[in-house]
């Protein structure tokens, strides 16, 4: 049988120490009445060069498109040098790292996770990761939830520029724990949180409010101006930011005058592959004021009893296996692999790297937007300035046009109005560093054929 | 030394530079940082070397035991890695459309199949990324579907008390309130007291069978019954699924839903804690309210299941599809076993974990429930040796690290003091299971004339015994340059 290694003799002799007569012996505490003959519906064994033929088959049945997509999950470059380290086996076969003297490989690269992710939000502290970034907000929402002993609505302001599928998340995951999710329209002409929206809510009990940028439309939302109203009402500001972005913009613990709370997001851009949706990786991180407060694992620096630096896992009474019903969350294997990835990749890239990766994704969504709006019949919709995404707007419906690009090996965008219904026509679009001139130029043929021969 | 500390300011990995040919366009000040982000700076040989050594700092399957109660660390096949990391597989973007991802869709609806017919269910939903939102899946989906028949006091589940932390903390998620079901001496539960447990606030019962003592529910059949007359529906923890796998299934034992933790019983990578995954399978009446998405198959081709064909869903637990990729490693997984390997997986990590607690008790070790058959893992007690020797289950974890050995779950279950759960799994050939009881004999040994020494352990570890309470007093969370 695959991966079980006993001989005769080992069963035999296994079988005289336990003192049972055969394998089946040792069930014999299931009662008979419970007890199936086997499996017959699962198919039969097959060797791994039969497994590979079939996944290879498999494979060559998944198309390889010039991806213009974004929506939640960009299509980066990824050093080579990230898989082939993150799936050593000592990184991929780890346990969990409880038993810290057994695992400061991990460790310490936990740690090292935390500095690079504080270090690109400019907040105190970073946990060890949640599973991706739609969870993660939820996470947020309720963290921001217990920290804010003032307020007692747990009403939250939820812009509608936030991703769409998020917010189903969200409301999978907290809407059983009390908590009010009030949606913020956006204005029609920025593409970011209405500004005469909040003053409805000026004054009232708001227990956080939730600021996306770049937001879901790519649009960068006015930090600052937010951060403040939300602290003068008394509100927790939860930042939900894009990781390579920060590279470039202004960080969530330097948005207004006192800076976010909690900042949470994807980071899937940091050296995850799309892989279909996942595994991703959701990260948090806090001013250190709300550290107590905050979901997952997080790893601190210590000492060893010989005064040598070491690393462990810290504050475990937040956790659900110390805290049970009264943990901070019930998230307990969490993303350590991706976190590995992420980690390999932001000392691969560096401080240079990531920044001008960052540039060139700004730059050349810029060169894509403007080179297919100067199409008849296609139109930029906001005018606020945007990161790597932004929407256009045909002058008839995408999803014929999606069709016939797909049809050329191209995935031309995420089809906005099944979300938006109000955004007809329109098309999400997103250029990465991945992307080079010859292949907006390639894109914006193939459209410019498409509508000319309509 | 951090990645950190090798940095030095404009050290600079030029291959991994963007060749951006656009022109640069400047964002408004408003937006921009004002200071680059303090990542490291470093070559990338540095960095290559870096955390490969790093690696090598720790324990892991590929080179040690790690007989870890509860947890089912077998050998993570190197075929399901990398044939899942083929680029095409790993180039799909979450939103392609379904003509362009059919071989991806096939592996997953295929292993909604396989996992529908081993654990005996009706349904099942492959999105949760790990146990706990496996757990959470389930009991949203218990609540709801109370919720649905208009039956909304059900507000109370009832969780055995040597129940995984994560079972109390997912029912608080889901509005939940828990009370707890005591075990009986013989590792049973205690009938008497869930008879006055159950009434119309149950909204249902959270059971691992095998429990986490190690021995499996022999009542399970009256219990299910009591349950549902009760009005109350049964939710599966899959942890120990191994230890059953082909023997008997939680659908016919009369659960309603289960989750499966594709990361111990399917051996994807555990990652140094995580990613998991944790598909929820479901019976006939849970069906309507499984999460989304899912994947359907109309004979010639597949498709997302559309969120409008789903009224009653719990809705969505991650943006996508779930751990997508761990799925494809499980999938992999599966179809190397097939039916006759997978009927395997529980004869013999259950042989395995016999024979460890028959040469563990010869040698005057003391067993938990020593009566019971062991399933896939069982307990010793070290209370003994705590109270005559002062060395406690935690030194002898640590000890055992120097000899090789991953240490065992200790101080869980909760019920049983000084505990070591060990559950060796099906992978591990009689020689490692040889050599971790000799280990241990010479550790109790050693302890027995030299309790410092064991008590100071580990030794040859890259580091000694860490301070945990300064760890925890003076949070040095991420570091900092150095001030001047």
């Amino acid at each position: 049988m695959p991966f079980i290694p006993h001989t005769e003799d080992d069963i035999e002799q296994m079988l005289a120490t336990i003192g049972a007569a055969n394998i089946d012996a040792l069930f014999d505490e299931i009662p008979a009445a419970l007890r199936v003959d086997g499996l017959p519906g699962v198919p039969t064994t097959m060797s791994e060069a039969e497994v590979s033929r079939l996944m290879t088959q498999r494979a060559a049945d998944v198309q390889r498109p010039l991806c213009f997509v974004g929506a939640g999950a960009y299509d980066h470059h990824i050093p080579a040098a990230v898989w082939e380290i993150a799936t050593r086996g000592e990184f991929y076969s780890a346990y969990t790292p409880y038993q810290a003297e057994a695992s400061q490989g991990t460790l310490q690269l936990l740690y090292e996770y935390q500095s690079m992710m504080t270090a690109l939000t400019a907040l105190d502290v970073s946990n060890a990761s949640l599973y991706d970034g739609a969870s993660a907000l939820a996470e947020a929402i309720l963290m921001a939830v217990r920290c804010n002993r003032k307020s007692k609505s747990k009403r939250i302001l939820m812009p509608t520029t936030v991703h769409p599928l998020y917010r189903k998340v969200v409301r999978t995951i907290v809407l059983s724990q009390g908590i009010e999710l009030v949606e913020l329209p956006y204005d029609a002409c920025g593409g970011t949180i209405l500004a005469a929206a909040l003053s409805e809510h000026e004054g009232s009990d708001i227990t956080a409010l939730v600021i996306p940028t770049p937001n879901f439309f790519g649009a960068l939302e006015e930090v600052d101006t937010l951060t403040d109203w939300a602290h003068q009402q008394d509100a927790q500001v939860i930042a939900l930011v894009n990781p390579t972005s920060l590279a470039l913009l202004k960080p969530p613990g330097e948005w207004g005058h006192k800076g976010a709370d909690i900042a949470c997001g994807e980071g899937q851009p940091l050296g995850i592959p799309l892989a279909g949706g996942g595994p991703y990786f959701g990260f948090m991180c806090c001013k250190k004021a709300h550290v107590r407060q905050m979901p997952g694992r997080i790893v601190g620096a210590t000492l060893d009893l010989q005064g040598k630096r070491g690393f462990t896992l810290t504050l475990q009474a937040r956790e659900q296996h110390i805290r049970r019903s009264k943990a901070t969350s019930n998230i307990c294997t969490n993303q350590g692999l991706m976190v590995t990835a992420a980690t390999i990749y932001m000392a691969l890239l560096g401080r240079e790297g990531l920044v001008r990766c960052a540039a060139a994704c700004h730059d050349n969504a810029v060169a894509l937007v403007d080179r297919l709006t100067a199409i008849d019949g296609i139109s930029k919709v906001f005018d606020q300035p945007f990161f790597h995404e932004a929407v256009i707007r045909f002058e008839r419906p995408v999803a014929g046009l999606l069709e016939q690009l797909a049809e050329q090996n191209i995935l031309a965008g995420y089809a906005l109005q099944g979300d938006y219904p109000e955004l007809e026509n329109c098309l999400l679009v997103c250029a990465t560093e991945q992307r080079n001139a010859a292949d907006i130029e390639t894109f914006a043929k193939h459209l410019q054929q498409i509508i000319g021969s309509h | 030394m951090l990645i950190f500390e090798q940095s030095r300011a404009g050290r600079c990995n030029r291959a991994q530079l963007p060749s951006s040919q656009a022109a640069h366009s400047a964002l408004p000040e408003r937006f921009l940082r004002k200071t680059e982000p303090a990542l490291p700076e470093v070559s990338e040989m540095q960095t290559v070397r870096h955390y490969t050594r790093l690696s090598q700092k720790n324990f892991s399957i590929d080179t040690h035991f790690y007989p870890l109660g509860s947890c089912t660390m077998k050998y993570n096949p190197r075929a399901c890695n990398t044939l899942a990391m083929q680029g095409a597989f790993l180039g799909q973007h979450p939103h392609a459309p379904v003509g362009m991802i059919q071989g991806f869709l096939a592996c997953l609806y295929d292993l909604q199949q396989i996992l529908a017919e081993l654990s005996g269910m009706r349904g099942v939903c492959l999105t949760p990324m790990a146990g706990a939102q496996g757990e959470f899946a389930g009991v949203a989906m218990m609540r709801a579907y109370h919720l649905a028949r208009g039956d909304n006091e059900r507000t109370e589940l009832l969780v055995p008390d040597a129940a995984h932390g994560t079972n109390p903390a997912s029912a608080t998620m889901c509005g939940l309130s828990v009370r707890e079901i005591p075990t009986l001496v013989n590792g049973d539960m205690d009938i008497a007291a869930l008879k006055v447990a159950l009434g119309p606030r149950t909204a249902g019962i959270m059971l691992t069978n095998p429990s986490t003592l190690g021995v499996f529910e022999r009542q399970i059949a009256e219990i299910s019954a009591l349950v549902h007359e009760a009005g109350g529906l049964l939710y599966y923890d899959g942890a120990n699924l191994n230890a059953i796998l082909g023997k008997v299934r939680p659908g016919d034992m009369g659960f309603d839903v289960i989750h499966i933790n594709l990361h111990k019983t399917f051996s994807t990578p555990h990652g140094g804690g995580g990613p998991g995954s944790g598909p929820v399978a479901v019976s006939e009446r849970l069906l309507p309210f499984l999460p989304i998405p899912r994947v359907a198959y109309d004979g010639s081709s597949y498709r997302w299941i559309a969120e409008q064909e789903c009224l009653h869903t719990i809705g969505r637990l991650s943006a996508f599809m779930g751990n997508a990729g761990i799925l494809l490693r499980a999938y992999i997984y599966a179809r190397l076993l097939g039916r006759e390997g997978m009927e395997r997986v529980a004869d013999f990590s259950t042989l395995n974990a016999n024979y460890i607690m028959a040469r563990l008790k010869q040698a005057g070790f003391d067993v938990a429930y020593a009566e019971r058959r062991a399933t896939h893992e069982f307990i010793i007690t070290l209370q003994r040796q705590a109270q005559e020797l002062g060395v406690n289950a935690a030194d002898f974890g640590k000890r055992l690290l120097d000899h090789g050995y991953h240490t065992p779950t200790i101080y869980f279950p909760l019920l049983v003091p000084e505990c070591m759960l060990i559950e060796p799994t099906e992978t591990e050939a009689k020689e490692t299971l040889d050599g971790f009881i000799a280990a241990l004999i010479s550790i109790k040994e050693e302890a027995e004339c030299n309790a410092g020494l064991t008590k100071s352990a580990p030794l040859t570890l890259p580091v000694r015994r860490l301070d945990e309470v300064k760890a925890a007093r003076e949070l040095d969370l991420a570091w900092s340059a150095p001030h001047g």
